[in-house]
């Protein structure tokens, strides 16, 4: 039985969280088609111990390549490596997650081997007829889910969104293998130069890897309020989202926004303050474990979708929120 | 430079209203829009135009009705509009898309730079970019938020990533997808609309492309729906009101005893 395979990530050697939630999903289908899985890593510099990590998690297998030039993501060469492992080994499934990169390799890697590929799913099984991969994504905006599959193609391949299912508890007891895959010069594709990170890059947050979000809209009525919505996320270790028109009007950059030409969030707490709920907005919040909506228009939709609604005045609830957070009662 | 802007017609959502009964999207009388990410796709390549000179040509894979979103284009500036229509292309996934897409590029003969959307508001998968850009073994760049033009052979740009916002030398030909920071999308002129108007969208079909017939279409497409679910929208949950000061407390107590009690705080 061929392998079910992740994709994980590094930065700077250090291995990502979604790397193991990953390990999560493909334990599951593992177990379920009684396989192996086995955890793939492109990159530079990092640790035996970290790759031990990802076998205590749940890999039976580590796959590394590494390489100095593999220390930034480059989808040619990314692909180049995959493209002839995938032809090597012939896994039944590769999952990947759903970030920059992973949405970017992943579409060239399955044109380049001719398979199907489904984006930012929330969802996944094997169906017991078949043991075809059943991939469960939303789409429109999450208006709705859709179930994909690839019936006649391998291997089957889905993005998978970050935060959608939790880390596994490392197990001391498991064991693997590690392999280090050499690294091929003819796999380098010099095409794209990385040239390094821009410094100055303002108030950039990366708000999909919040645990919390508290996020204002308009009803926060200027760009000074924002700071009460800063102090708040930081008594609650979280970070500061927003809607199209506070981060139109200025407010707070464009890497808070939050919504369908903004970020998809996943947060297990979303805290909403003088926010109105548009369809365009919801669609980025929908996968949120709770959402909090804070204003003081009784029927604005937000309210609606909410698990507690305050019908109030921001300015007067949380001003209170932050003394009970800062009290610590 | 030979500029190519793929867009796509979707479902215009601004004015979608919930049902309340069955927590569906009330669809009829939903009008058809330009990608509203695809309006920034569209902008860059205008810039670039404006800036350094360019042609830019907008394509679309659509049913004939698609047209209008050509239209659209033009009439904000494109020099010609492609439509890429044929039933045997109907029900494509992102990997079919892409295939015929790239096919229909490489008929229009040489380009420079093909600059698509971030992501489509409704597949919202946001592979057919990458997917073109693997079949004509383009290098590719993703989420770029920033464009500048170092040679005639090579961009300077900026990639928005988790990590902040990487800067890469791009060689041409390539494609990129930009994302709403790269600039603000400028509106149809009435010359524009006239030009619209006057100027002769190309179809290309099967009938005047060379396809690979296995790759078309529903048929040609790895990936299948197989079922479709509409979620509930309402989550049922507290609504506590705080209209005078003794309810704030009140209310911000029970939040907190909440957030408690889901061990978030
Ligand atoms: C194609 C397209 C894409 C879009 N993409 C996005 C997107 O990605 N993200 C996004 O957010 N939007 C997006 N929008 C915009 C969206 O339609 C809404 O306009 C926007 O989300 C509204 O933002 P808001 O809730 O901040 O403002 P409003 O809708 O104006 O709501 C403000 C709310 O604040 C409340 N309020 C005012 N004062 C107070 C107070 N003192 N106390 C408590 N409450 C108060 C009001 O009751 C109101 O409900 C998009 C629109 C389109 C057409
Ligand atoms: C509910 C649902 C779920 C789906 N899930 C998947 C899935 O997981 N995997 C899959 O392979 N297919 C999927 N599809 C099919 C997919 O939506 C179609 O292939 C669609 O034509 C293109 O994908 P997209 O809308 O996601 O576009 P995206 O890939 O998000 O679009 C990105 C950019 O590509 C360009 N572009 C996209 N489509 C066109 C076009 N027709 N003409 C010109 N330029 C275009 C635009 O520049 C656009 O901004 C799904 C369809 C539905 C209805």
């Amino acid at each position: 039985m061929s392998y079910i395979w992740t994709l994980a990530e590094q930065a700077n050697g250090h291995l990502k969280q979604v790397s193991f939630e990953l390990l999560t999903r493909g334990r599951k289908l593992a177990d379920s088609l009684d396989t192996k899985l086995a955890s793939l890593l492109i990159g530079n510099g990092v640790s035996a111990e970290a790759l031990r990590e990802l076998i205590l998690s749940g890999a039976d297998e580590v796959y590394y390549v590494e390489d100095p030039r593999l220390a930034s993501f480059s989808c040619e060469t990314y692909s180049n490596i995959m493209v002839e492992l995938i032809k090597t080994f012939q896994p039944h499934t590769i999952l990947a997650a759903a970030t920059s990169s992973g949405r970017t390799l992943m579409p060239y890697v399955a044109v380049r081997v001719k398979t199907g590929l489904t984006a930012d799913c929330t969802e996944l099984d094997i169906e017991e007829t078949t043991g075809n991969l059943l991939q469960t994504r939303p789409a429109i905006g999450g208006n709705i889910l859709a179930t994909i599959k690839t019936p006649n193609h391998r291997p089957q391949m889905a993005t998978v969104r970050p935060k959608s299912t939790r880390p596994p508890e490392p197990d001391a007891d498991r064991d693997g293998k590690i392999i280090n895959v050499p690294f091929k010069e003819e796999w380098l594709d010099g095409r794209v130069e990385f040239l390094g990170y821009r410094k100055d890059a303002g108030d950039f947050e990366n708000i999909e890897e919040a645990d919390i979000i508290i996020a204002g809209g308009k009803g926060m009525k200027k760009a000074e309020n924002f700071k009460m919505l800063r102090r708040l996320s930081d008594s609650l270790e979280g970070m500061v989202g927003a809607t199209r028109d506070a981060v139109d009007r200025g407010w707070i950059g464009y890497s808070h926004q939050i919504g369908l030409s903004g970020k998809t969030v996943s947060p297990k707490l979303y805290i909403g303050a003088g926010i109105s709920g548009s369809i365009q907005h919801l669609a980025g919040i929908k996968t949120s474990e709770i959402i909090v909506s804070i204003n003081n228009d009784p029927e604005a939709p937000l309210h609606k979708i909410a698990d507690f609604a305050i019908v109030g005045d921001l300015f007067n609830v949380l001003p209170e929120l932050q003394k009970r957070l800062e009290g610590g009662k | 430079m030979n500029i190519i802007v793929p867009i796509k017609q979707v479902p215009e959502t601004s004015n979608v209203k919930m049902d309340p009964e069955t927590g569906t999207m009330v669809r009829s009388g939903v009008e058809s829009v330009v990608n509203p990410l695809d309006l920034y796709a569209l902008e860059a390549a205008l810039s670039l135009k404006d800036s350094h000179g360019a042609t830019v040509t907008a394509v679309t894979m659509g049913p004939p009705k698609a047209r209008k979103v050509l239209d659209m284009a033009i009439s904000m500036g494109c020099d010609d509009g492609v439509l890429v229509s044929d039933r045997k292309f109907g029900g494509a996934d992102t990997w079919a898309t892409s295939y015929t897409l790239s096919e229909a590029i490489k008929a229009l003969g040489n380009v420079d730079l093909i600059i698509a959307g971030e992501r489509a508001t409704d597949g919202d998968t946001a592979q057919v970019g990458p997917g073109i850009a693997a079949w004509m073994n383009l290098p590719l760049a993703t989420y770029i938020s920033d464009i500048e033009v170092e040679s005639e052979k090579s961009l300077i740009v900026e990639r928005l990533v988790e990590e902040g916002y990487e800067r890469l030398r791009l060689p041409l030909p390539a494609l990129i997808t930009v994302v709403k920071e790269i600039a603000s999308p400028r509106l149809p002129t009435l010359r524009g609309k006239k030009k619209a108007m006057q100027t002769e969208i190309r179809t290309l079909s099967t009938e005047n492309l060379t396809l690979e017939s296995t790759n078309l279409g529903l048929k040609g497409s790895p990936t299948k729906v197989v079922k479709i679910e509409t979620p509930k929208v309402t989550r049922g949950g507290t609504v506590v009101e705080a209209m005078d000061d003794a309810s704030v407390t009140e209310a911000v107590d029970r939040l907190m005893d909440f957030l408690r009690q889901r061990e978030v705080v």
